[in-house]
């Protein structure tokens, strides 16, 4: 039997307090996919830093092809052959694809020469692994399954026989997705190990050969993948049973509390993404919006939200018109809104939990009086915020950027959802979020339904639309395609998201 | 890699490791032209801190600093670079000026101070409210509008002191001297409480103004619903706008705030020392704050430190050319420049170092 690929041997880390990383014993087989799964903050993150040579292990060795190695930063990593596909791409978008690939490897002062080679050697790895990308196209033009093959080829441009994918499919739709993991299939038949992290727990069944299972900070399980099921593999990510469905029971729609109205919306190019939209949501249901991403949901959202204007239409909130687009006043209104971007718009990174807490809220009189913001009863509303969503560590002092993935998702949550509003607008809210927590959020998103409040959900992922909408409509460039309810058939759906069946729109 | 480090590295140890950096190249310099540099430190210290009136001096010129550095280090939080603070502390002076002439014939300096402070402050965030209103409604950049900004402020004042404020039949482009009443008081009483001698330094009270300044400063910042606003549109101008914080108004408030800090620094050369106004009163201080705001962290602490060293390095600078000809008063600039260099341009220089030198102590009792 040849050396493994990777073997991790009593691997330990600490920050601090924190212990990311416990006696971690890992075997990835050359030629293999191997997963690795685990609740946001169970330490899949820091041991694959530790292995790209982010962070230094406190103990214990790693071993790459059978040979004990020390990997002090990322260019050592690059050298032993491990490339890393980051879950937020690491891209100058302005660049065309030869020009990111080449970026950091350009093989000279000159780039003239590099660029030619860096050109054949990107038609060789289109053509071996069927990652075609136009080698001119400028990455901020293409689409995001697209820019994640620009990640996976600057990887294997500098010679990467291992790669590590961090929830990689985290932005992709159905159909890249799929795309991704023949990609995957691709490179396995080439002798290359993949390395899939992930919490997609269908993902793993699909397209590994093992997967290992990390949990508060220790490696728990190796399975074969042939060998275990998701309920397992749910069971050994949390340390217990968990329900993958949703029980709910019927909703009892009230009055139409979110009304909008023909609305149309351009973005910043001036291109028309919304293109005459108008729906209701009624108090004590949920309505779901699927739909390929792109096809004008963000734009619905922030336009609810008073962040986007509208062209045309109008958006009534509990009965009245939102005058003019302020978020401010849609709060002020009863609207609640939940991005689908944390990073970008739900947070600032920058701060520590408590200001995060308050964002958006700050002007609310229960916070301080007149200019001033009592530190008190901020750090108190950011204490029962963290206690009602188990955000952990319920620190509020602690930097919101230090917090894992799923922890921040709850801060945003817990923030819009403890407000008690009368319309809950949500995008993507268990995007890299775990199974434990998932649970938790459903839940959560079901209660403040049966509480008679109206909700919104706009989610990529289909099986979520299904699991909590009581009424779904479809979205297509710009329009809603239709609408079913939540018991429609996946295919039916999956037609109307790709924009046919346009003639029974609604 | 940027490791998280302990505040006190962050805010103490390498301020201080690049403070001794800038006097290590500084020290080859004046090694250079011959002279001894532990003779050129020592007359430096001396000379700002070793005497009353050296005293008076350095803080006199930290005064100015405190409120450039506060004015700049405002701006930083909303994410904007002002470098007009220049041009806002001239036109200030302007506005201190006027409220003197216009008044001092008439009340007390108690009653003219409040109001030479507030037309100081109007004058300078007025000078700040264009480059503001460009950068909100139009999208130019501040840091140009607000360099450009300091060239009109320059213009306008030699125009207004030759043609208008000059004295009738007088050479100098200057305005009358203030009465008595138009001047401020000087600190006598603070320093013999410290038991130091002011002697001819013009220390006055604009000083413990500029103190308060920093006060009003860190409870604006950290304490304030706007000062929250102003951090969230500098750390996140999406999320700001998500929070619905009006990006214009942030914009426009905040540089408002920032010219207003910078305008109150003419109090202290125009009411507190010459009592005129006249021809480069804010004498480079606007400039000066930008590296005082970045060596003390936009931190109302930090600034306040920061501006007394700066302050020290101008009188000690200034004594050090005396005691030493060899060494000009152009070579004392260069020594500034180099801590200005050290401390702003190259502030995060020694950083990686001392993370990497650091890690296995901190391990520990890192958070």
């Amino acid at each position: 039997m040849t050396a493994p690929a990777i073997e991790l041997v009593g691997v330990d880390k600490s920050f601090g307090p924190v212990h990311a990383n416990r006696d971690i014993n890992l075997r990835v087989e050359k030629g293999t996919i191997h997963g690795i799964v685990g609740e946001n903050g169970a330490g899949k993150s820091t041991l694959m830093s530790i292995l790209y040579g982010f962070y230094q292990a406190d103990r214990g060795e790693i071993r790459v092809n059978g040979r004990r190695v020390r990997i002090p930063d990322s260019q050592a990593a690059i050298a032993l052959g491990i490339g890393m596909v980051h879950q937020h791409f690491m891209l100058v978008e302005p660049f065309t694809v030869l020009e990111n690939v080449m970026l950091g490897a350009e093989g000279g002062r000159l780039l003239r020469g590099g660029s030619a080679r860096a050109r054949a050697e990107l038609a060789r790895l289109a053509r071996e692994y069927g990652l075609e990308v136009d080698p001119d196209a400028v990455v901020g033009d293409l689409p995001v399954g697209q820019q994640q093959r620009v990640e996976i080829l600057k990887a294997l441009y500098r010679g990467a026989e291992i790669l590590i994918l961090d929830e990689p499919t985290g932005v992709l739709t159905p159909d890249e997705a799929d795309q991704l993991f023949r990609i995957l299939d691709q490179l396995r038949a080439q002798g290359k190990t993949v390395l899939l992290i992930t919490h997609k727990l269908r993902e793993i069944m699909a397209a590994t050969d093992a997967v290992s299972v990390m949990r508060a900070g220790r490696m728990v399980a190796t399975r074969a993948t042939a060998d275990t099921s998701v309920e397992e593999l749910a069971e050994l990510m949390v340390g217990r049973r968990v329900l993958l469905r949703v029980d709910k029971g019927p909703a009892r729609p009230g009055e139409v509390r979110l009304r909008v109205a023909d609305a149309r919306a351009h973005d910043a190019q001036g291109v028309e993404r919304l293109r005459g939209v108008s729906l209701e949501v009624r108090a004590g249901e949920i309505v779901g919006i699927a739909g390929v991403a792109g096809n004008g949901q963000s734009e619905l959202l922030e336009a609810i939200a008073g962040i986007r204007p509208l062209s045309a239409g109008r958006i009534e909130i509990c009965g009245a018109p939102l005058a003019r687009p302020d978020p401010a006043l849609a709060r002020r209104m009863g609207l609640a809104h939940v991005p689908e971007d944390r990073h970008r718009m739900g947070l600032v990174t920058r701060f520590p939990a408590r200001e995060n807490a308050i964002l958006g809220y700050h002007r609310a009189p229960r916070y301080g009086n007149g200019p001033f913001l009592d530190q008190g009863r901020v750090l108190e509303a950011c204490r029962e915020l963290m206690a009602a969503f188990d955000v952990r560590p319920p620190d509020p002092h602690l930097k919101t950027a230090n917090f894992s993935g799923g922890n921040q998702q709850k801060i945003v949550l817990a923030r819009e959802i403890e407000r008690d509003p009368e319309v809950l607008i949500v995008g993507q809210p268990t995007r890299g979020v775990d199974v434990g927590a998932i649970e938790a959020i459903h839940r959560r998103l079901i209660e403040l339904r049966d509480a008679g409040k109206a909700i919104l959900l706009v989610s990529v992922e289909l099986d979520e639309i299904r699991a909590l909408s009581d009424r779904i409509l479809v979205m297509f460039d710009g329009r809603l395609m239709g609408e079913r309810d939540a018991a429609a058939d996946e295919r039916e759906l999956g037609l109307l998201m790709s924009g046919v069946g346009a003639g029974r729109a609604a | 890699m940027n490791a998280q480090l302990p505040r006190w590295v962050d805010l103490g140890l390498i301020p201080l490791l690049n403070l001794a950096a800038a006097l290590l190249v500084a020290g080859l310099v004046v090694a250079l032209i011959g002279q001894s540099p532990l003779e050129a430190v020592r007359l430096i210290v001396q000379g700002a801190f070793g005497y009353g009136e050296g005293v008076g001096f350095t803080l006199f010129y930290a005064t100015n600093f405190i409120f450039t550095g506060l004015a700049v280090a405002v701006a930083f939080h909303a994410g904007l670079f002002n470098i007009g603070g220049e041009g806002q502390a001239y036109v200030g002076g302007l506005g201190v000026g006027l409220a003197c002439l216009a008044l001092d014939r008439w009340l007390p300096w108690w009653l003219i101070a409040p109001v030479a402070a507030l037309a100081g402050a109007a004058f300078g965030a007025a000078w700040a409210f264009l480059p503001a209103w460009f950068q909100a409604r139009r999208g130019s950049h501040i840091v140009i509008t607000t360099i450009m900004f300091n060239f009109l402020a320059a213009s306008l004042m030699v125009y207004l002191l030759v043609n208008v404020l000059k004295v009738e039949g007088a050479m100098a482009p200057e305005s009358r001297t203030f009465e008595q009443a138009g001047r401020l008081p000087r600190l006598d009483w603070l320093m013999s409480a410290l038991g130091y001698e002011q002697g001819g330094a013009p220390l006055n009270v604009s000083f413990l103004l500029a103190l308060a300044a920093c006060v009003f400063v860190w409870a604006l910042i950290w304490r304030t619903r706007l000062g929250y606003e102003i951090r969230t549109f500098g750390a996140n101008p999406t999320a700001a706008l998500y929070a619905g914080i009006d990006p214009v108004r942030v914009t426009v408030i905040t540089m408002l705030i920032s010219g207003g800090l910078a305008g109150l620094m003419a109090l202290n050369p125009v009411m507190g020392d010459q009592n005129r106004i006249f021809l480069d009163l804010a004498g480079g201080a606007g400039f000066v704050g930008i590296a005082v705001a970045l060596m003390g962290r936009a931190h109302p602490l930090g600034v306040l430190l920061a501006a007394v060293l700066f302050g020290a390095l101008y009188q000690g600078g200034a004594e050090l050319a005396f005691e030493m000809p060899q060494i000009t008063r152009d070579m004392v600039v260069v020594i500034q420049g180099l801590v200005v260099l050290f401390a702003g341009g190259l502030e995060f220089m020694f950083r990686p170092l001392v993370a990497r030198l650091l890690a296995p102590f901190l391990r520990r009792e890192e958070g």
